[in-house]
Formats: structure tokens, C-alpha cells, sequence
């Protein structure tokens, strides 16, 4: 079984505020972590190759220190990595970014299963998968939390929607995304960790992955940000004591003077 | 391509280094550089008061084509019958956008034995709702729906579709707008007409809602948004069930799809759905107790809403996960949010700070709830509650 894993490298975002008054952005001390939902797609491709056997590498498309997140996530087990940079690749919205890792699979001969997270904390998307499954013409399953492999190539994927979960079959080779609860991830092994340490990590251009530069990042983005704002306030902030009574006579009086209720 | 520089304008101040979200501006000696990793956002070029930085000048290789004849579209979500409410409300949306463009609004309802609820979509704003029944579409799986989709609007040309931002929203709207090769904005809480470029801007939280971010697709059709549920209006009573039905035949579901529907496992058992809810009581790890939550539950009957909670009280096992609001969980916007024993981690904080108005009960006066409560009750949730719910009844006799 040959499983692919897209990772993405994030700012820790509830770090990242827009200051409304000078209209700058805080970031003192913003780390870069793995995309938290990320974990759970790694997790579930390491317990698949343990079942099935197969490989596991990570594909990430960022900027050259996305190699650390790379590196911090095959110290859980995962065989290889590649690392997708270009300075071309900038900019890249949610099409963009699906191609471009669609190309790099397409190089990488492709695969069985595709796993990507929930969605990433920066854009909180949610898109480049299901878009990843189109470009390449196979399909996706969004939401999994449960995988089960059903024989003659397909498997049926438990996933949730707004009123439960839904069982559905697909064949392979396909996309999946997951939830957090599809599994618990490991800790990474000191073992692991070791070996990630010294494990080469190639880096694809735009000429290694075969794409011209109007295909990708800003260029070959089909939205563009025009305007970026703080979020309008939230109103004042009244903070009330005293006997609890009295407290919920004053706050119902209140929200039907505010016809909340 | 890069940020475009100009040396003579600027002034040194830095302000553009400190508004990088991403951190690769930096001043060395007496010039800007600009290292890998700038994703264009424009966060520096909005805060340069001196305009010393500017955004490229996009040279699409594709010129924008003519303007589609179809219009406004929304994707009318239903399951098993029911229209989902967030489908009306962007009905509503889509009646004002048209105006502004004069074009005409259509839904498209996918399903099987779903023509009984084209008068309600016609009646909450559509001029036309294109229908197409199958038994493959009676339940969602992307593979069908997004072939079925991207079928109707390849053959009629829409100048933009509106969908809801649910799970199953998200899950098929980007191949819908992948195989159109077209732009998608996720997750929108705002909309608006640029006449001058005819241009839709679609306005969405980013970075866990702490920036807002505008969005276009300027080069190709049709401009694609979801939009998050419970944030814009429908249409109010008076609205004329007048229009057109059109039954549209699909090739694409005759041939067997790559994904499909097999069964339902297991229903959330929710009285009213939180994404619809206009009203919600939610609960942390102030609740101490799995049975608390009837508490929470009484209120929020009392109030027609939904009972919601935090990671820490889903984890605890007090309530399953489904009402689990926040980052992992789900993102809420109601009229009225009620947070009860909840600190207010930023975590949780993400899924529900686009309430309208929000009522805090903590204990602990120095609890970060308080920082975005309109209302902070300072407090013991077991006296308040049942105080709330005490004065609520006696209001009404
Ligand atoms: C990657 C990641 C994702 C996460 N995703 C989510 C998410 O989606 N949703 C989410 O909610 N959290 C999420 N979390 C967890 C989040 O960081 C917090 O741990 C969680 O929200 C805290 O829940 P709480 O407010 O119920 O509990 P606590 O932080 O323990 O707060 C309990 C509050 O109740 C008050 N209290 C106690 N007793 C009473 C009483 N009798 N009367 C009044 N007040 C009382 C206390 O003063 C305290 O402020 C996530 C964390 C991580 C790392
Ligand atoms: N630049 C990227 N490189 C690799 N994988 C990515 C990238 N961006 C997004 N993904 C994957 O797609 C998922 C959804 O991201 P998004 O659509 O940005 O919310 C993430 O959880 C990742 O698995």
C-alpha cells in the first residue's frame, strides 16, 4: 500500500492578531507548528502500512523552513518526505496549491491512498483536498473517522455530516481527510526521531515537479486577497456581580430590552 | 512574482515587519527584504501609510470571458426531504446580490422525490429552481453530487454559486469548482457587489477568525463561495412563490460514480441542529457532572435553542462530541450565545466568537470569557442558571 500524507506548516493561530487601532500584526513569539489536524492524518497512515504493509511519505508544499515540520513529523514513523519549494509556488491559493501537489504525486507515481487533514488552522479551508481529488480524477471522502478496507481495491469510509455519520464506499486509489477522532497519535519514538534527523529530504522546484510558472502560486491562483482587516469589535464588554437572583432578573430584563429574546 | 518595493518611498518605520503574519519581512541596513515564504497576502501593503509597497498587478494568462447569463445560483441543501436553513438564508442573500447585478437567482436541488420543495425555495427568493431527481442523489456522497453540479452549471452558466458551509458543503463544493477550473472562497460571512469590476467579494474570517480577509476570483466564472450558516438573512414573508421549474436530465450520474452513498450509521440525536440554532446554552468543565447538562438543556428549551460545549466537557464524556464547539469542533454564529463554566480558550473561543451576543457565567472573575461576553455574569452557574430559569418562567406565567 503506497500512502501519501500532505502536511502543512501553520502559525500557531491564536497568536496571530490584527491590532484594530494601528491596524498591525501581533505576532511576538507565533511558533510554527504542524497543522494540529495533520497529526491525525499521519497517525492514520502509519496504522494503515502497519496493518497492510506499504510506505508512508509526507508531502508538504511551503517555504524552505517547512523541512522542520517535515522533520518533526517522520520522527513518527513515516518513511520518507518531500519538501515542494519555489519561490514561483508563492501565493498559492487553495487550486494552486492542489495542483501543485498533484503534479508532485503524479511524479512520485502516484499512490493508493492520500491523506490530508480536516482542514488547516491558517485558512481553515478545507479545500485543497477534495480540489487534490479532482485534479486528479479520483475520488475523495471528506471527514473520515473510520477506514475499512473492504477487498478489489475499495474501501468504505465512515465520515461524519451535520446530522451523524454516513457510511460510504469508494475505490482506490482515493483522498480521504479526517477527524480527530479517527485516532489517538503516537508519540514519536526517540528511535523514530533519530533517523528523522538524518534523513535526506528532497526539495522539488518548479522544474522538478514538471509545471510551468503560470500554474502556480499567485499566478496560477484563481482568487486573490484584496483586503485584509481586524474583525469588527465585539460590542462592550459589561461585567456584572452580585446574588444570583438578582443577576438573572437584570440579564433576562436586559436581553428582551435587546429583543434577544 | 513578489511584493513590488519602492526604495524612495519608504521611511524606514517597520510597521510592515511587525503586520507579516508570516514573519519574512525584515529591514537590513536601509532597505526592506523580503524573504521566501511571502504568500502576497497584502497585510503590509494595507499598513504602509506610505505607500511603498504595492500588490503585482495579476498578468492572468487567461482574460476574463464574457459575464455567464445565468446568474445567482445556490446549491439548495436538503437531506431526506427537509431543506437545510442555511439554503434559505442565502436565497435571501443571493435576491440582493442579483439586484445589484439585475440578473436573475436560481437554486439547484438535487435529490429524489424532492419537487415538493421548489415552491419554498421560490417563495424564499428563487426565480427558477433547476431540479434534478435521481435515486443516486437521494443521499449526499460528493461523487455524485459534485458530477451532477458541475454538470448543470457547465450547461448553464451561472455568473456565481452560493452553497452553505456544512460538512456536506465543504466536502463537494471544491470539486464542483475544480472541475469548472474556477475560484472557491470557504466559509464566507459577508458579501458583497464591486460594480466597477463585477466582481463578487466574498468576506471571511482567517487565522481562527482573529483577521478578516477579503476574497475575489477575477479571472474565470463562476465566482464560488460557501457560506457559514446562521450569518445572513432570508427573505421575509411576502416573497411570491412565482417561477419556473426546470427538470434537468444529468448524464453524469448514469455511469457508475468512483464514491457512493452505502448507509447512515449512526443519526445525531440533536433536537436542533447548532448550526441552525438561534439560540445556544453551552457548557464547560464548570458543569462538574455529566447530568448538569439537563440544566443547560432546560434553558435552552426554554429559549427554543441548542445545547453546545466545550472540548474539556466532551472529553469528560459529559455529551458527545457533535456538540463539541470550537476549532476542532464546529463553528457557531446564533443571536444569542449563553457560555456557562467556560474560561474561554482561545480554542473554544474560534467556533462561537461571530455571536451576535454573547452572556458569560464563571466564577472566576478573571476568566478570558470575559474579554468577549457582551454580558459577564460573575458567579456560580449553579445558582444563576436555575435563578435564569426560575425568572424566565415566572415572565411567562
Ligand atoms: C489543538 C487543540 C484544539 C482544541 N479544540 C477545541 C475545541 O474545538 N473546542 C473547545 O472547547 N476546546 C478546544 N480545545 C481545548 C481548549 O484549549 C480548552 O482546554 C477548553 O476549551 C477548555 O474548556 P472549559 O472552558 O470547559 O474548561 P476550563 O478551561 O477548565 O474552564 C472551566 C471554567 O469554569 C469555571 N467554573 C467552574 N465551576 C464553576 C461554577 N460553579 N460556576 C461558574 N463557573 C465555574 C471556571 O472558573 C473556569 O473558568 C483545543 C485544544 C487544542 C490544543
Ligand atoms: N501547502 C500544503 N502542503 C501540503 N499539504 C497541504 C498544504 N495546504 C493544505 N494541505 C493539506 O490540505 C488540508 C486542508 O488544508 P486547507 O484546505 O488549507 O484547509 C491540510 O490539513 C493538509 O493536509
Amino acid at each position: 500500500m503506497k500512502i501519501i500524507v500532505c502536511i502543512k506548516q501553520v502559525p500557531e493561530t491564536q497568536e496571530v492578531r490584527l491590532d484594530p487601532e494601528t491596524h498591525t500584526l501581533k505576532r511576538e513569539g507565533v511558533k510554527s507548528i504542524i497543522n494540529p489536524f495533520d497529526l491525525y492524518a499521519v497517525e492514520e497512515g502509519l496504522r494503515i502500512k502497519e496493518n497492510q504493509g506499504g510506505e508512508v511519505t509526507l508531502l508538504t508544499m511551503g517555504p524552505p523552513q517547512a523541512e522542520e515540520a517535515l522533520r518533526e513529523a517522520l520522527g513518527y514513523g513515516a518513511d520518507y518526505a518531500v519538501l515542494l519549494s519555489d519561490r514561483a509556488f508563492a501565493g498559492a491559493d487553495t487550486w494552486a496549491t492542489a495542483l501543485t501537489l498533484a503534479k508532485a504525486i503524479d511524479k512520485m507515481g502516484g499512490a493508493d491512498l492520500i491523506f490530508t487533514g480536516k482542514q488547516a488552522i491558517d485558512g481553515d479551508t478545507a479545500q485543497v483536498g477534495p480540489m487534490l481529488a479532482a485534479i486528479m480524477g479520483i475520488p475523495c471522502v471528506a471527514w473520515a473517522r473510520k477506514i475499512t478496507f473492504t477487498g478489489n481495491n475499495t474501501i468504505e469510509v465512515e465520515r461524519l455530516l451535520d446530522h451523524g455519520y454516513d457510511a460510504v464506499a469508494a475505490k482506490l486509489p482515493a483522498v480521504i481527510s479526517v477527524v480527530k477522532e479517527i485516532n489517538e497519535p503516537r508519540v514519536p519514538s526517540f528511535k523514530a526521531k533519530l533517523k528523522a534527523k538524518k534523513e535526506a529530504i528532497p526539495v522539488w522546484g518548479l522544474a522538478d515537479v514538471g509545471i510551468n510558472s503560470e500554474q502556480v502560486g499567485l499566478a496560477g491562483s484563481f482568487t486573490q486577497v484584496v483586503k485584509v482587516f481586524p474583525p469588527p469589535p465585539r460590542g462592550k464588554s459589561e461585567v456584572w456581580e452580585g446574588q444570583p437572583a438578582e443577576l438573572a432578573a437584570r440579564v433576562w430584563t436586559r436581553l428582551k430590552e435587546l429583543g434577544r429574546r | 512574482m513578489s511584493i513590488i518595493f519602492y526604495s524612495e518611498k519608504c521611511t524606514l518605520c517597520g510597521q510592515c515587519v511587525d503586520a507579516c503574519p508570516f514573519g519574512v519581512l525584515r529591514l537590513e541596513g536601509d532597505s526592506l527584504v523580503i524573504d521566501e515564504g511571502c504568500t502576497l497576502c497584502g497585510a503590509c501593503v494595507e499598513v504602509c501609510e506610505f505607500q511603498a509597497l504595492e500588490l503585482p498587478e495579476m498578468e492572468g494568462p487567461a482574460p476574463r470571458p464574457g459575464v455567464p447569463p445565468d446568474g445567482v445560483w445556490v446549491f439548495a441543501e436538503q437531506r431526506q426531504g427537509k431543506l437545510s436553513s442555511v439554503a434559505l438564508e442565502l436565497l435571501g442573500e443571493a435576491r440582493r446580490l442579483a439586484e445589484t447585478l439585475q440578473v436573475g437567482v436560481a437554486a439547484v436541488l438535487l435529490g429524489d422525490k424532492v419537487e415538493h420543495l421548489c415552491p419554498t425555495l421560490l417563495a424564499a427568493g428563487a426565480d427558477k429552481v433547476y431540479l434534478a431527481e435521481s435515486p443516486v442523489l437521494a443521499e449526499f456522497c460528493e461523487g455524485p453530487y459534485s458530477a451532477a453540479l458541475a454538470e448543470i452549471a457547465e450547461r448553464h452558466q451561472p455568473e456565481i454559486i452560493l452553497a452553505g458551509a456544512t460538512y456536506a458543503g465543504r466536502a463537494f463544493i471544491p470539486q464542483v469548482a475544480a472541475a469548472l477550473k474556477t475560484g472557491l472562497t470557504a466559509d464566507c460571512t459577508a458579501f458583497a457587489i464591486d460594480q466597477e469590476n463585477r466582481l463578487l467579494l466574498q468576506t471571511r474570517p482567517a487565522f481562527g477568525g482573529n483577521i478578516m480577509a477579503t476574497i475575489v476570483t477575477p479571472r474565470t466564472f463562476p465566482q464560488m463561495a460557501t457560506a457559514r450558516p446562521g450569518v445572513f438573512k432570508k427573505l421575509g414573508e411576502s416573497a411570491s412563490a412565482d417561477g419556473q421549474v426546470v427538470r434537468v436530465e444529468l448524464a453524469s450520474i448514469k455511469t457508475p460514480g468512483q464514491s457512493r452513498f452505502v448507509r447512515t450509521v449512526e443519526e445525531i440525536k440533536e433536537r436542533l441542529p447548532l448550526a441552525e440554532a438561534e439560540v445556544i446554552v453551552a457548557g464547560g468543565r464548570g458543569l462538574k457532572e455529566a447530568k448538569h447538562f439537563r440544566m443547560l438543556e432546560e434553558l435552552a428549551d426554554l429559549l427554543g435553542g441548542a445545547v453546545g460545549a466545550t472540548r474539556a466537557a466532551v472529553d469528560a464524556g459529559w455529551i458527545p462530541y457533535a456538540h463539541q464547539i470550537g476549532q476542532t469542533g464546529k463553528t457557531v454564529s446564533p443571536k444569542l450565545y449563553i457560555a456557562a463554566g467556560i474560561s474561554g480558550a482561545s480554542q473554544h473561543v474560534v467556533g462561537m466568537q461571530s455571536s451576535d451576543f454573547i452572556v458569560a457565567i464563571n466564577k472566576d472573575p478573571a476568566a478570558p470569557i470575559f474579554n468577549i461576553a457582551n454580558i459577564g455574569l460573575v458567579g456560580d452557574l449553579f445558582e444563576i442558571i436555575p435563578a435564569l430559569i426560575q425568572e424566565i418562567k415566572k415572565d411567562r406565567g
